[in-house]
């Protein structure tokens, strides 16, 4: 089956669907792919994953890390389904960063049978009869590397075997006097994933991360940064390959963090949560495990003008077991603890005042 | 002909004067990052082809590619591919344009001038009611590497088009960028020569799966009553679908 078809019907459908062919692509709404944030809950948030084509925007706390297991996720995500991988950073060696890359969690699936323990009911002897097969969790056995999307192990780092080959091209910016030798080694790994009306083999993924910080010798030269990301967005757009761009907005211009805001298909930002704050604690539950925040701001929506409008916008990053990130909605703690009329109600705690969510 | 409040509140409905009233006026549209109003641009866009069969649009991209508008408008029932090779559509594809930096270039956008000449005075000469849409002023702005004196002179001339060639010009800019000041020359003198402000903002009370957010359409009457010039002023809620807006008065969706 055609990966891409040429003339989609107005009434396509707003389900995701593997393709047989490759696992790492899914098919999504008008005519759209995606491919795994390497996240199985970001996938969920954002309706199936990345769309192929978009531009991903991470914003960045300058006080915390978090962004990192953004990318890391999506890195080693992409090269466990052998998805040729574009990494750049100001660091001096980019190449030990893929040494941090997490592994595959083990293959007895230690998580997915915890959780689906915790969240399955459990049914009556008698009743079992009438449900058939149980339902298989989707991201168990199956070796991982044929999943859509994988749990990935924090503590453990990804086997070389993954990254040693060819299809892993890392980029040092920190010596560049500008952008320019970056835009065409990202124009040159984008075209190998020109899109055309046949199938797609592949996709491609593209990892740059703060890409504006202050080591970087071209910095300062806002309006070089932004024809830098609009570039790329516009060879990303025909080519089936996904860009996720990280950058501190504390370091840039209020107009020029805008714009680049407005340039993202889908804008991210993480948050820190400071430690030991006990009005948080108090608002709450599992403040404790929480290490930062993640808000969803766009969601891209290409072929189609109708935004996505998310139940909750703020989410929660957690460490499963210190080993897995799993994101949650934010629940409010209930109050008083006897008097629990706030049971599950979702509450946005990060401070932004337009993006309050609704109580079901 | 099924109209809604947007086109009430853009004059869409007085076809007795004008099959295409727009002619001769600059909409100006502007968004933030929590809601966009590309959606009020592909509203146009449908209007403009059924406004008379000699209407045309001249289209410079700078945000999508044609394939993007092609599959939005084919959903609002509009084909641009048929109307591209009708020539009633001209697609100019600026998502790579991107001047030479260095020296402010004063002919860094004359190619974008030319192209547009080139069009209109082909365009001119069988099609009555011509639109020139922009979709992204702020990317425009960005190709030009910030000189805003370029991004003007290019904006001042779709402008003079409108009273030249009796076109419509619309343009899309992101109000949020200019709020520090930055840059605002752009943003403020196009304001001022604005016939029709269209600005989409999002509700004061956050994110909702019913409404999407909020317009404020003002029309600068260039009638003068006594000499006396009015702004009309439209405010209401819309809510966007694959094929229709929905636009209705705040308190008043079922």
């Amino acid at each position: 089956m055609a990966a891409t078809r040429a003339r989609v019907s107005s009434f396509s459908r707003n389900v995701s669907t593997e393709t047989s062919q490759n696992p790492g692509l899914k098919h999504g709404p008008n005519g759209t792919m995606f491919i795994s944030s390497g996240i199985p809950d970001l996938d969920k948030i954002l309706g199936g994953g990345f769309s192929l084509g978009s531009l991903v925007m991470v914003m960045e706390d300058a006080e915390a890390p978090h962004h990192m297991l953004l990318l890391r996720n999506f890195m080693s995500q992409g090269l466990v389904q052998k998805q040729p991988l574009l990494y750049a950073s100001a660091s001096r060696d980019p190449k030990r960063f893929l040494g941090t890359l997490p592994s595959l969690a083990s293959l007895k699936g230690d998580k997915s049978s915890d959780l689906s323990h915790e969240k399955d009911l459990r049914i009556a002897w008698q009743y079992k009869k009438y449900f058939g097969e149980p339902q298989l969790n989707l991201n168990t056995n199956n070796g991982g590397q044929h999943d859509y999307c994988n749990d990935f192990d924090l503590r453990k780092p990804l086997d070389r075997q993954f990254f040693s080959g060819s299809n892993v091209d890392c980029v040092s910016i920190n010596d560049s006097p500008n952008l320019t030798a970056l835009q065409d080694r990202c124009a040159g790994f984008l075209a190998k994933f020109s899109r055309n009306e046949g199938c797609i083999r592949t996709a491609g993924r593209i990892a740059i991360q703060s890409f504006c910080s202050p080591q970087c010798k071209y910095s300062n030269e806002e309006w070089h940064m932004l024809s830098f990301i609009r570039s790329l967005k516009g060879m990303a757009r025909t080519s089936n390959a996904v860009v996720v761009v990280t950058f501190p907005p504390s370091l840039l211009s209020p107009s020029c963090s805008k714009r680049l805001q407005h340039m993202a298909d889908t804008l991210l930002s993480v948050k820190t949560i400071p430690d030991e704050d006990k009005e948080l604690a108090k608002l709450l539950t599992g403040y404790q495990d929480m290490i930062g925040l993640l808000n969803v701001h766009k969601i891209a929506r290409l072929n189609t003008q109708v935004p996505v409008i998310l139940e909750a916008t703020t989410f929660s990053l957690k460490l499963h077991k210190r080993r897995f990130l799993v994101l949650e909605c934010l629940n409010q703690a209930p109050v008083d603890g006897s008097s629990g009329s706030s049971y599950g109600t979702s509450g946005g705690c990060s401070g932004s005042t337009k993006t309050g969510s609704l109580d079901f | 002909m099924d109209w809604n409040l947007l086109d009430e509140a853009l004059g869409l409905h007085h076809t007795n004067a004008k099959p295409w009233p727009l002619c001769g006026r600059f909409v100006l549209v502007e968004d933030c990052v929590d809601t966009s109003a590309a959606f009020v641009l592909h509203h146009i866009l449908k209007r403009s082809f059924s406004s008379s069969p000699s209407s045309a649009v001249l289209f410079l991209a700078f945000s999508h590619p044609f394939s993007h508008y092609d599959h939005v408008l084919r959903k609002l029932g509009c084909n641009l591919a048929a109307q591209r090779d009708n020539g009633r559509f001209l697609f100019l594809d600026m998502l790579m344009l991107q001047c030479p930096e260095g020296k402010p270039d004063q002919n860094g956008l004359a190619s974008v001038f030319e192209k547009i000449e080139r069009v209109i005075t082909a365009l001119h000469e069988d099609k009555k009611f011509i639109s020139i849409i922009i979709d992204d002023i702020s990317f425009l702005e960005v190709a030009a590497n910030g000189y805003s004196n370029n991004v003007l002179n290019l904006l001042h001339y779709c402008h003079t088009l409108t009273s030249e060639y009796g076109c419509a010009f619309i343009a899309l800019g992101h109000k949020d960028i200019y709020l520090n000041g930055d840059n605002a020359a752009v943003i403020f003198e196009m304001e001022y020569y604005a016939d029709i402000l269209v600005r989409a903002e999002p509700l004061s009370t956050g994110l909702a799966k019913d409404v999407h957010g909020q317009l404020m359409v003002s029309d600068k009457e260039t009638q003068h009553q006594h000499g006396i010039s009015t702004i009309k002023t439209h405010n209401f809620h819309f809510k966007i679908k694959e094929n229709v807006i929905e636009c209705f008065y705040p308190g008043t969706k079922i």
